[in-house]
């Protein structure tokens, strides 16, 4: 009899509790030791793209929230920076504070689902998972209170917002700003002082910072490698030019400073959000109809507009042929371009890491797939 | 005319009848008790999940939900039967059984209160070590017989957990055997003057740790690792087989609760005025709170810290329990309650010593300092040097583009 090992390849997903939506993989282990990784994509394809052809520049702005779903704020801004490109619109004042405070407080809702999916593919159970998941609850009741809805808000329109903000909202802007905050100590406590943590996520998944330049990664897995890059701060869209923030780096570029950038950059989204408060002035929240009517026909011509989001630079090209939609929309998904050095990072590690490393992406299939 | 234990019910001749109908009606009563106690345990560790995670927990069915667990049994049972096409008949259907005899059979040993037990064995705590073992068999025999390669993959996890943690469980006793000078559980709950947590308390932490990882509970979940593994060798299971493996499983969380509290936190003594069974169930209910925190709160170890762990730090610290222990009865080999007192004052220090010790040696190390870790070679946006703070300031007209 003679005995032999051999490498077995598993079929991770779509059916998967942790694949973060419905992404699937084929690994192939040496005993727990990955050794390839096969992604496969595509099962959440909704044709996001193709539909944005059929519909007018304001209808594109309900597909643009179904893309990210966890941020949709912020696809919905990038989409109108770039309509507003494209037709020349100048925004009003009030109307552009107000999605700024929307974008960033979807930024932090976004950053805190991170944090918790971290913990919950680190194993833990739930319970941080829920309790990033109760501050988001927050930040979803103050979208309720501007738009009336909480997950697919399509909250701006070309040239500001659709609405004002209510009397209450202020107010309530100010108490969860106090709440959020104490919540972010809270949670970087539990990062910061937990050894399992510690020894889960340091040094697991490094990358150089060449690769993920030359892979064209962005957000808080390129400003982890200390890559100083976020458009924010180089490319100041909105008002971005008019506030101050730290902008915060790392340098070891493994899971964990992944996920320290990620903790800070709540912090300094609540510190933009008070500057934007103190800016904030009243006024009209988009310009009259007369300037910029529901239905725009922008003149032959194409634009791009990218925006920092929560997961890299989240870009939308438009080529417009005079009509009364697109003749092509494109966009620069970051889940989906962060990816490209999955297997770069999962080959050498355990089984126990793949999907902490898959996770630390921070990736939506949602946006992936589009 | 003798009556003997028959009480002239059972006629002469028959008395070995006596016997066997006790026998019967005690093992009876002991698997019901278990059962109930697996149902109660399932209850309350759900609303403790409820509490420790913000939520209410059940509150469905019966008062307080109390009657989820019931709801569930029943909601298992008319389950599809599933047999896998790849699945090993005989070994796929064995496994469930071979997770709850073994467990169940451990309860025969545990002295519930004064002189309410099935049987003393004068082997009592090598029976035990060596029945729980088999729980870990059939996790690799279900993973194995599925014919599924997640299940083998936790099965192969299993088999690893068993061999590393036996070891330093093992030695974990030594202390307690040594201080009480029996192996049978019953003269190991009437030997503690003090509860052995005072005396022993490398015992404990290693006792405790080691039979959370025996039985696969979080953060040593390893074989059924819900977000890696989906749930390892459960994949395949369903209905009634699932419906056993759960039970399996709370009976063993049950019984380890059981087997800390005779040895470690004095059993069932306590003060005379209450039953006995009380005080047990008391620290029962105190040790698997403990381990309902411990699975709410810590995130899991990979499968190599895991086997770390065990090697490097477990079995080092029972090293040192059975040394200082050693050396204390060769001072003193009958001690008595001062005698003890002297001990705990020894080795509360040295367990402190000892486990920060070994946290020193086996934790991860900090980034020293953010400035080693710079990328020479980097791209030309990073920093090579790293100033202390990074500002986006407020700029005037065009001057970043």
């Amino acid at each position: 009899m003679s005995l032999e090992t051999r490498p077995v390849t598993v079929n991770l997903g779509p059916q998967h509790p942790s694949t973060h939506g419905v992404f699937r993989m084929r690994v192939t282990f040496d005993g727990e030791e990955i050794i390839d990784v096969e992604p496969i994509f595509g099962y959440l394809h909704r044709g996001s793209e193709k539909l944005a052809e059929e519909r007018t520049y304001s209808q594109i702005v309900t597909l643009t929230d179904r893309m990210d779903y966890v941020s949709s704020m912020l696809n919905n801004q990038a989409y109108i920076l770039a309509v507003e490109k494209l037709c020349n619109i100048v925004p009003s004042p009030r109307g552009v504070w107000l999605r700024m405070i929307a974008s960033e407080l979807q930024r932090i809702a976004s950053h805190f689902v991170a944090t918790g999916f971290l913990l919950q593919d680190l194993g833990a159970l739930g319970t941080p998972l829920i309790y990033c998941m109760r501050e988001r609850e927050n930040i979803l009741d103050l979208f309720e209170m501007l738009c009336g809805a909480r997950i697919t808000n399509s909250y701006l329109r070309p040239g500001g917002v659709f609405m004002d903000a209510p009397d209450v909202f202020w107010p309530a802007l100010s108490r969860s700003l106090g709440d959020i905050e104490k919540s972010i100590d809270e949670i970087e406590d539990y990062l910061s002082g937990n050894e399992i943590i510690f020894s889960r996520t340091k040094g697991t998944a490094v990358l150089s910072s060449e690769s993920l330049v030359n892979a064209s990664i962005t957000g808080p897995m390129l400003r982890a490698s200390g890559v100083d890059w976020d458009l924010r701060h180089r490319n100041p869209y909105d008002y971005y030019s008019e506030i101050t923030f730290k902008r915060i780096l790392h340098t070891a570029s493994d899971n964990y400073a992944r996920y320290w950038v990620r903790v800070q950059e709540m912090r300094e989204s609540l510190k933009i959000i008070s500057q934007c408060i103190k800016n904030i002035e009243p006024g009209p929240v988009r310009p009259s109809f007369d300037d910029v009517p529901r239905l725009v026909r922008p003149e032959p011509g194409d634009s791009y507009a990218a925006i920092e989001g929560s997961k890299g630079e989240l870009g939308f090209y438009l080529v417009s042929d005079g009509g009364i939609s697109p003749y092509r929309m494109h966009v620069r998904a970051p889940s989906l371009i962060n990816l490209t050095l999955l297997r770069e990072m999962l080959v050498g590690e355990l089984f126990g890491d793949l999907f902490v490393i898959f996770g630390s992406v921070d990736l939506n299939m949602g946006e992936v797939d589009r | 005319m003798d009556m003997g234990y028959s009480f002239g019910i059972i006629p002469s001749g028959f008395e070995w009848l006596a016997f066997i109908l006790s026998a019967i009606s005690l093992i009876g009563l002991v698997i019901n008790g278990v059962l109930g106690g697996v149902i109660v345990l399932i209850w309350g560790e759900r609303r403790l999940f409820g509490r420790f995670q913000n939520r209410t927990g059940p509150n469905r069915w019966g008062p307080y939900g109390i009657l989820t667990p019931v709801a569930d049994a029943i909601k298992t049972m008319f389950k599809e039967d599933i047999l896998p096409k790849d699945a090993d008949r005989l070994l796929y259907n064995l496994a469930p059984i071979m997770v709850v005899v073994p467990v169940l059979i451990v309860f025969s040993v545990i002295p519930f209160g004064l002189g309410s037990f099935v049987v003393d064995l004068n082997v009592g705590i090598l029976f035990v070590l060596a029945i729980t073992s088999i729980s870990s068999l059939s996790v690799l025999t279900a993973g194995w017989s599925s014919g599924n390669r997640i299940a083998i993959l936790s099965a192969l996890r299993s088999v690893a957990l068993l061999i590393s943690y036996e070891i330093p469980m093992g030695l974990a006793v030594i202390g307690v055997i040594m201080l009480s000078g029996s192996l049978s559980l019953g003269s190991i709950v009437e030997s503690q003057q003090i509860p052995y947590i005072l005396v022993q308390p490398l015992g404990f932490f290693v006792f405790f740790l080691a039979a959370m990882a025996e039985m696969a509970r979080a953060p040593f979940d390893l074989t059924e690792a819900e977000s890696e593994l989906a749930a390892g060798h459960l994949n395949d299971y369903s209905s009634m087989k699932f419906a056993l493996f759960f039970l399996g499983e709370f009976m063993a969380e049950l019984a380890t609760a059981a087997i800390v509290t005779t040895l470690f936190l004095g059993g069932w003594k306590g003060p005379d005025f209450i039953p006995s069974e009380f005080w047990f169930g008391v620290k029962l209910v105190f040790v698997l709170f403990l381990i309902v925190w411990f699975r709410m709160t810590l995130p899991r170890l990979r499968v190599d810290q895991v086997l770390q762990f065990a090697w490097k730090g477990l079995f080092e610290l029972t090293m040192i329990n059975i040394i200082t222990t050693a050396i204390f009865m060769y001072i003193w080999p009958e001690p008595g309650v001062k005698e003890l007192l002297i001990l705990a004052a020894i080795n509360w220090p040295v367990a402190i010593i000892s486990i920060w010790g070994v946290s020193k040696i086996l934790g991860t190390k900090q980034y020293e300092n953010l400035e080693s870790l710079k990328n020479e070679n980097a791209y030309p946006y990073s920093f090579k040097t790293l100033p202390s703070e990074f500002y986006h300031e407020k700029v005037e007209e065009g001057k970043i583009k």
